[in-house]
């Protein structure tokens, strides 16, 4: 299906992304990395769990907030089944701990601070990305 | 508290973030990953958004002597280009052209009420969870993923 180029809001977000990680490090003194901030959250350490929690619920409650602000419904359409969500969401969970982050975490924070391991697993990621969509949709022909 | 309530308020800016640059959109990533049809350049505006102001705050920030309700900043220390990283990146890209959720991702988008974001961050915890006990069959003095 089709999406529309949206350079502004695209701009404008990832801009938001951008202040919510210079927050995070000036505050709390954390890399804001969400593989890293979920997966202490879903191994609670006394006194180290509360503010991940928080973290995780106000990116939950954002979208409604956007919702309720703006009065336009974020855009969303999931078009892929549901076999492949599971197998594709496994993937994802195993690839991000062996690899120590994702998208926010290597690819924003770990590439502002010039870190080198962020740097090759952001190529990474985002060549094997590439190379998956056009394999699953070019050569078999899947969603 | 305090600690608490802020980080509360910085996941509402970062999840606001997600939601209006439509990283929160998983036809969107998909459609960003798609050069050869129906290409969606948007996301590269979202990174390099993210990343110019998070590369000028950090130089500010990382500056000063101690995060402002911390006692240090809890930076990376490891350096080395290993197996662990590259392998864990290329299965995460491989997860992430399948599905076109990544975490930062998905868990804003849990927030819509949409079964697929729920059905993918479920099934993402398994596999964090499996990573977890792999790395502490293989090493059990691994420290744990940053």
């Amino acid at each position: 299906m089709l999406t529309e180029f949206t350079p502004l809001p695209a701009l404008a977000g990832g801009m938001l992304i951008g202040l919510s990680a210079v927050l995070l490090m000036a505050f709390h003194g954390r890399i804001a990395g969400m593989t890293g901030i979920l997966a202490g959250a879903l191994r609670p350490i006394a006194g180290d769990w509360g503010w991940r929690a928080a973290f995780l619920v106000g990116a939950i409650i954002a979208p409604v907030l956007v919702l309720a602000v703006s009065g336009q419904a974020v855009s969303f359409t999931n078009i892929v089944p549901v076999p492949l969500l599971i197998v594709g969401g496994i993937v994802v969970g195993i690839g991000v701990s062996f690899g120590g982050g994702c998208t926010s975490g290597h690819g924003v924070c770990g590439i502002a601070r010039l870190s080198s391991r962020s740097i090759v697993a952001t190529a990474t990621f985002m060549l094997a990305a590439f190379a998956t969509v056009y394999v699953a949709r070019h050569v078999l022909g899947a969603f | 508290m305090g600690r608490v309530v802020m980080a509360g308020l910085i996941g509402i800016v970062f999840g606001m973030g997600i939601a209006i640059s439509g990283m929160i959109n998983p036809a969107k990533v998909l459609n960003f990953f798609d050069i050869a049809g129906n290409w969606d350049p948007s996301l590269a505006f979202v990174m390099a958004g993210a990343l110019a102001v998070t590369a000028i705050g950090y130089r500010f920030v990382l500056a000063r002597p101690r995060p402002i309700l911390d006692t240090r900043f809890h930076l990376p220390t490891r350096r080395t280009i290993d197996v662990p990283l590259i392998a864990g990146s290329a299965l995460f890209g491989i997860g992430w052209g399948i599905t076109g959720f990544c975490p930062g991702g998905a868990i804003p988008a849990l927030g819509l009420g949409e079964s697929s974001a729920w059905i993918f961050v479920a099934a993402m915890a398994v596999g964090m969870a499996l990573a977890r006990l792999a790395r502490s069959v293989l090493d059990p003095r691994t420290p744990k993923t940053a």
